[in-house]
């Protein structure tokens, strides 16, 4: 339980998730890390280039820091959660609470972390899809409704030349990891409370 | 029908001549064996093994090729003018080809040689002369660009140069031509005894490799040819041949072929380094320009500097010797281990070494053979090291592999000789087409040979590729030196007439290459790095235009206020970051090149508007897909309007 909750500190350092966009032109891709409390390029002028190519289609330019509430919020969030799994953990060694403690810390990350992609979507929706009325290119699909350039939550999308792949990173996996380890604990917990 | 068949067997035997012809014709490429193509074949998208960088002769630039491919990576403007790049065009740049003789927009480049440490090449820098107003260049393996030329002065000619010893310690470059030093007006008829000559040591900073003229070590009036550091055990010498010993001053092919032996200069610069640190040296009165590129302010600085340190060989003892070699040499040449010293005695029928221990002995215990203008001529046996017999005719240069072989080229035999130093004897030889000058192996100068390609670069073209009228770019070749026997690989043009290359394993400095140029260390005094600063100022008919550009607008893209009899300044910043997105300018009317800038640089075109009118500007470089839209207007009002100076973009 500790060794899990612990792991979530990764998330202050490794990025959570990660969006690739690759061309032809673009034989190195353009990339963008997600943190807890920033975006960043994967190389120095990244999110610039990514903010150039957008233009075109009328996209808004990526938040910069202090432009966006989730990226001043999110820390605490995490950092409330890292601190209360390492007490539960600790308690729980200390047999001072049972595992259902350890069930509680699971599902209410699982809806914190569910309630986070719930917002990061409507984001990305929002992004994607509310386009300079002036945008230089205005492309639709054959049915004649406009197109939107939404990157996809998860997974791999072609939009226009560009190959855009959506996929955790380091930080991301590491929560995974934490949380199942949690998970864990709790039926090893379990086990050992019915023993005592 | 008897007709008929004897016109059946005229074509049989015309059919019999035309094939037989045509294996002949074979024969003469070289014997390619059935996987020449293989080998030399790069797919798309994959990267040769080796960068090969050849000095540009007549054309003054350094052309960068990949090997084995010969495919043309980039043509490095150096000593001539580059309306492409702007080079010399822009106001940052015409500093660079700034002499004491003013302006010079051209010169004829021979050699480059690649900064070495320990004797290995290293990759940081290359180190190329101006032959015709004597100049060396530096040029920077990071951005690929010309960073320094610093000019020669008491030489002319600057041919005997540019090359680096094992450290990067110097680029030695000796002069050619011997002239009066100093200058004066005198009949030429009187050369004989009265004309000096030069080589300048030019210590190079490690940090930047920025060049000093150190000191120059004054020799007697001969002609000059080529030259090559000692290294390892030869470390600290600096060996160079001598033709016109004669001193004839007319008619120099006969002339100057005369003396049976010419000699090899053998020049002991820590021996110098010794005279200089005891203040053996007198400082001369003198002019030379020391230009610098600064990558920071995107701007070439030019500096006139005043004096140099000179060592007279004449008079100081142990300074330079001289090794009598046969009929005019050529090409000087060290082999990798510093013993060998090669003399390619372009009119002799044998190729001369020289022994750089029997050397030191014949000095020791002063087996000389009489002195020319107080330099002692050393024995000729004593100091032979070995005679390759009849390897060909017309030898001009030598490499080496790094099996202990030697390859040199003959250009009246129109071949390269292999063959094994210590034995002499002759291994193989191959055709080249045709008469090739230079060869150069990758590493083949240097300490440590990487052998494997052999490159030839010929002097004469005519029929290898389709024709184009009576001017066509010169020919090189490609041989795998891997086996006993040379192999012909590919033929490849060349960009003017390159007289040397240097080749380096790609990964060397492949990874060091700068993509772009940040912005934020961008110190040009002129650049614009934020929209916010776009502005257009007056001072009395100067205008100073303070533009940016990023795909795809030109900021401003619409200008008033501009009179005739104005000079007006464009200093324009790309603000991209991005790998290969530069951006041109041009100007209509504009008695100058475009601009070509790279991501994060600034550069200043200068343009005197003659006319009245509305006249376009736009991007040359095609950027994006609005590429086309990347252009604008400027309003050139009468020398006595007075319309107000305006500028907008998007209003």
């Amino acid at each position: 339980m500790i060794i899990g909750a612990a792991l979530l500190i990764g998330l202050f350092v490794f990025p959570l998730w990660n969006i690739r966009l690759g061309a032809p032109q673009y034989p190195d891709p353009l990339g963008m890390n997600i943190h807890i409390n920033k975006l960043a390029g994967e190389e120095e002028f990244d999110i610039q280039n990514i903010d150039g190519l957008n233009h075109y289609i009328g996209m808004q330019t990526l938040p910069k820091e202090g432009e966006m509430w989730e990226f001043e919020v999110f820390p605490y969030v995490v950092g409330i959660m890292i601190g209360l799994g390492i007490l539960i953990g600790i308690l729980g060694f200390l047999a001072k609470v049972g595992p259902g403690w350890f069930l509680g810390w699971f599902i209410l990350m699982s809806v914190l972390g569910i309630l986070g992609v719930y917002d990061f979507n409507i984001w990305l929706t929002d992004y994607g899809s509310n386009l300079d009325p002036h945008a230089i290119m205005k492309l639709t699909h054959p049915d004649g409704t406009p197109m939107t350039y939404k990157p996809p939550l998860f997974g791999y999308q072609k939009m226009l030349n560009f190959d855009v792949y959506s996929y955790p990173s380091t930080g991301g996996y590491m929560m995974f990891v934490g949380m199942a380890l949690t998970f864990v604990s709790f039926f090893v917990g379990r086990k050992e409370w019915a023993k005592n | 029908m008897k007709t008929f068949n004897f016109l059946i067997l005229i074509s049989a035997a015309l059919v019999i001549g035309l094939t037989s012809c045509n294996n002949q014709g074979q024969k003469s490429s070289g014997a390619l064996t059935a996987n020449a193509a293989e080998r030399t074949y790069i797919p798309p998208g994959e990267y040769d093994e080796f960068y090969g960088f050849l000095s540009g002769g007549f054309s003054g630039q350094l052309s960068v090729y990949g090997i084995p491919s010969g495919r043309l990576l980039k043509v490095i403007p150096v000593f001539s003018q580059d309306p492409e790049k702007a080079y010399g065009y822009n106001e940052e740049t015409k500093p660079m080809l700034n002499t004491t003789h003013g302006f010079i927009p051209w010169d004829d480049t021979h050699h480059p040689d690649i900064s070495q440490t320990n004797g290995e090449l290293d990759g940081r820098w290359v180190f190329m002369n101006g032959n015709n107003t004597p100049r060396v260049a530096r040029i920077d393996l990071e951005t690929f660009e010309t960073a320094e030329i610093i000019e020669l002065p008491n030489s002319a000619g600057n041919h005997s140069s540019a090359f680096v010893t094992e450290n990067t310690e110097y680029v030695i470059a000796g002069t050619r031509f011997g002239i009066p030093i100093p200058q004066k007006d005198m009949p030429i008829a009187d050369r004989k005894g009265n004309f000096g000559a030069s080589f300048s040591f030019l210590s190079v900073d490690q940090d930047n490799g920025e060049m000093d003229l150190s000191f120059q070590i004054r020799v007697p009036g001969f002609d000059y040819d080529l030259a090559h550091p000692g290294r390892g055990k030869s470390h600290g010498w600096y060996f160079v041949t001598t033709y016109n010993t004669e001193e004839a001053h007319t008619l120099l092919e006969v002339n100057a072929s005369q003396n049976d032996k010419d000699f090899i200069a053998a020049i002991n610069w820590k021996k110098a380094e010794e005279y200089i640190e005891n203040g053996d040296f007198t400082t001369e009165a003198t002019e030379y320009a020391h230009n610098i590129y600064d990558e920071h302010t995107h701007t070439a600085t030019s500096t006139i500097k005043k004096e140099v340190r000179v060592l007279d060989a004449r008079e100081l003892p142990g300074l330079v010797y001289f090794l009598p070699t046969p009929k005019s040499p050529h090409g000087c040449d060290v082999d990798p281990t510093g013993e060998y010293i090669v003399g390619n005695g372009k009119l002799s029928a044998d190729l001369t070494v020289h022994s750089f221990s029997k050397m030191l002995d014949a000095i020791e215990n002063e087996k000389f053979d009489g002195e020319a203008y107080g330099i002692p001529i050393l024995n000729f046996e004593d100091v032979l090291g070995g005679t390759v017999v009849q390897p060909g005719l017309g030898p001009l240069h030598t490499e080496f592999d790094n099996n202990g072989n030697a390859y040199t080229t003959f250009f009246i035999s129109s071949e390269v000789v292999k063959w094994k130093v210590g034995t002499w004897e002759i291994l193989d030889r191959k055709p080249t087409y045709y008469s090739v000058g230079h060869l150069s192996i990758p590493g083949g100068n240097s300490q440590k040979p990487w052998g494997k390609y052999m490159v030839a670069m010929n002097k004469i073209t005519k029929d290898r590729y389709l024709p184009t009228g009576p001017e066509m770019n010169h020919s090189a070749q490609l041989y795998d030196i891997t086996g006993d026997k040379m192999e012909l690989l590919l033929d490849f043009p060349t960009i003017g007439e390159p007289h040397y290359a240097s080749m380096i394993p790609a990964d060397m400095i492949m990874s060091k290459s700068k993509k772009i140029y940040k912005l934020a260390e961008n110190e040009h005094p002129h650049a614009t790095t934020n929209d916010g600063d776009v502005r257009i100022e007056r001072d009395g008919n100067n205008v100073h235009i303070y533009m940016t550009m990023i795909r795809s607008h030109l900021n401003p893209d619409n200008i008033e206020g501009i009179k005739v009899g104005d000079k007006v300044y464009f200093h324009i910043t790309n603000l991209e970051q991005d790998f290969d997105v530069p951006h041109g300018f041009a100007m209509m009317g504009a008695n100058n090149s475009e601009l070509l800038i790279m991501p994060g640089q600034t550069e200043t075109m200068v343009w005197e508007p003659k006319k009245v009118g509305i006249w376009p500007f736009y991007c040359t470089d095609f950027c994006s897909a609005l590429h086309q839209e990347m252009q604008g207007l400027i309003r050139v009002s009468p020398a006595d309007s007075d319309v107000e100076l305006s500028w907008s973009l998007g209003e």
